[in-house]
């Protein structure tokens, strides 16, 4: 427990020192919704019918774009050999990695994400349906990308790579999450039916992730 | 306790390094592996450490704690340090102390203790961006004094290193040799072991 407390704590503290990044996403992720009202035109029933998908679309590019640092700066000064080479299980480790870095830049998304409502004219309660999805589904999305960032790792091929194998992973997230938003806006569809399925999915997600992506760095090791 | 290679072999990339190494390091002694560049020094050591996987052979640990695995019994000094540029000197080692070496105390004593024996004593509230090449080898040597363990895997690890600090570098290989440790480690020329015992990679190529 000591030894994934510390790696918890170095983890947090290298987010939110110089350069670690943690609020690159939350930049990205408004810049991407402002930008969408310049693209679509000022109709304001459309920007409020596509809001939620927006909002989802911009978080989900947000949450890739500090996918890449999560394992391979570990990779790149040697941490990370000694990490595998600990008594700590390989899939506890990264697992807690993960969470550290869900919450540097997976949940401020899903609070920023009832403001930026605002620019895709979404009222009170979209906002915050489209939040609470948020908070439930960017896990998975951090998760299933940690797979990313261990192949990526283990293939020695960061950046672009990395979306091209996280992107189509994502798609049942991104459905789910957007049919509980839009169900709590519009209907017809009650909110519980696919907000309990995008529940599933994260724990899925977790649980898979995990052992995928030690699996992945065991055998790239090599 | 006693490390056994048998009939060892490495592959990489599809190119045979070596292969049929035997060698056996018991507790109190050194070994030291020379050869030419590309010879298989590095690829040895992290196949002891269990980094990459032999192509042949086995690797054995007779007597020391039957409970662990030869890794989690090993300090791994490796080409790269480990370090995070934005942490601290203390707040590196305190980590590296806490992960390998799963004890929490409270008290700061033993970290302070550790750089002070590597001659980084006054400079644990500074970021290790600003340390020298030779200070990050000598905060990544902190490690293995603040935590014990009985097998040190050294790859090159006089690197960087001035003649003061490498002093203590053999100072500290004599006294973890003393307390009963073995070290393997990699390098082209004297590092300050007392009559090690040597293995040479690639001298028939």
């Amino acid at each position: 427990m000591t030894a994934l407390r510390a790696l918890f704590i170095r983890d947090l503290r290298l987010a939110v020192r110089v350069g670690g990044g943690g609020g690159i996403g939350v930049l990205f992720f408004l810049i991407v919704v402002v930008l969408m009202p310049f693209a679509v035109g000022p109709d304001l029933g459309l920007l409020g019918r596509i809001g939620p998908a927006i909002l989802w679309l911009g978080a989900l590019l947000a949450s890739l774009l500090t996918l890449d640092r999560l394992l391979a700066a570990d990779h790149e000064d040697g941490s990370l050999d000694l990490i595998l080479m600990s008594e700590t299980p390989l899939e506890l480790a990264i697992a807690v990695k993960a969470l550290a870095h869900w919450l540097v830049t997976g949940l401020p998304l899903a609070v920023a994400a009832p403001l930026l409502g605002l620019f895709m004219n979404l009222d009170g309660r979209a906002g915050a349906a489209v939040a609470l999805t948020l908070l439930v589904g960017t896990p998975a999305l951090t998760f299933i990308g940690l797979i990313g960032a261990a192949l990526a790792v283990a293939l020695r091929r960061g950046g672009l790579l990395l979306a091209v194998l996280v992107l189509p992973l994502t798609v049942p997230v991104l459905i789910f999450g957007v049919a509980a938003s839009n169900a709590a806006v519009v209907g017809p569809l009650p909110f519980g039916t696919p907000f309990t399925i995008l529940c599933a999915l994260t724990l899925v997600s977790v649980v898979v992730g995990t052992f995928a992506a030690a699996a992945a760095l065991r055998q790239g090791m090599e | 306790m006693r490390l056994e290679a048998k009939d060892l072999g490495c592959i990489r990339g599809g190119r045979d390094v070596f292969s049929g190494l035997d060698f056996t390091v018991a507790a109190g002694e050194a070994l030291q592996v020379g050869g030419r560049n590309g010879a298989g020094k590095s690829s040895l050591l992290r196949i002891i450490a269990g980094l990459i996987g032999a192509a042949a052979g086995h690797l054995t640990c007779v007597g020391g704690d039957a409970e662990k695995t030869i890794p989690e019994q090993a300090h791994y000094l490796g080409h790269q340090d480990a370090l995070k540029p934005s942490l601290t000197v203390t707040e590196n080692l305190e980590f590296w102390t806490r992960y390998l070496g799963g004890t929490e105390s409270d008290s700061a004593r033993p970290l302070a203790e550790a750089l002070n024996t590597v001659g980084l004593g006054g400079l644990g509230a500074l970021p290790a961006a600003y340390l020298s090449a030779g200070q990050r080898r000598r905060l990544s040597l902190a490690r293995l004094v603040a935590v014990e363990r009985p097998i040190w895997l050294l790859d090159e690890p006089t690197t960087a290193l001035d003649r003061e600090a490498q002093g203590t570098l053999a100072d500290l290989m004599r006294r973890h040799r003393a307390g009963g440790g073995l070290i393997v480690a990699a390098a082209h020329g004297p590092i300050g072991l007392d009559d090690p015992k040597t293995l040479r990679l690639g001298a028939g190529a």
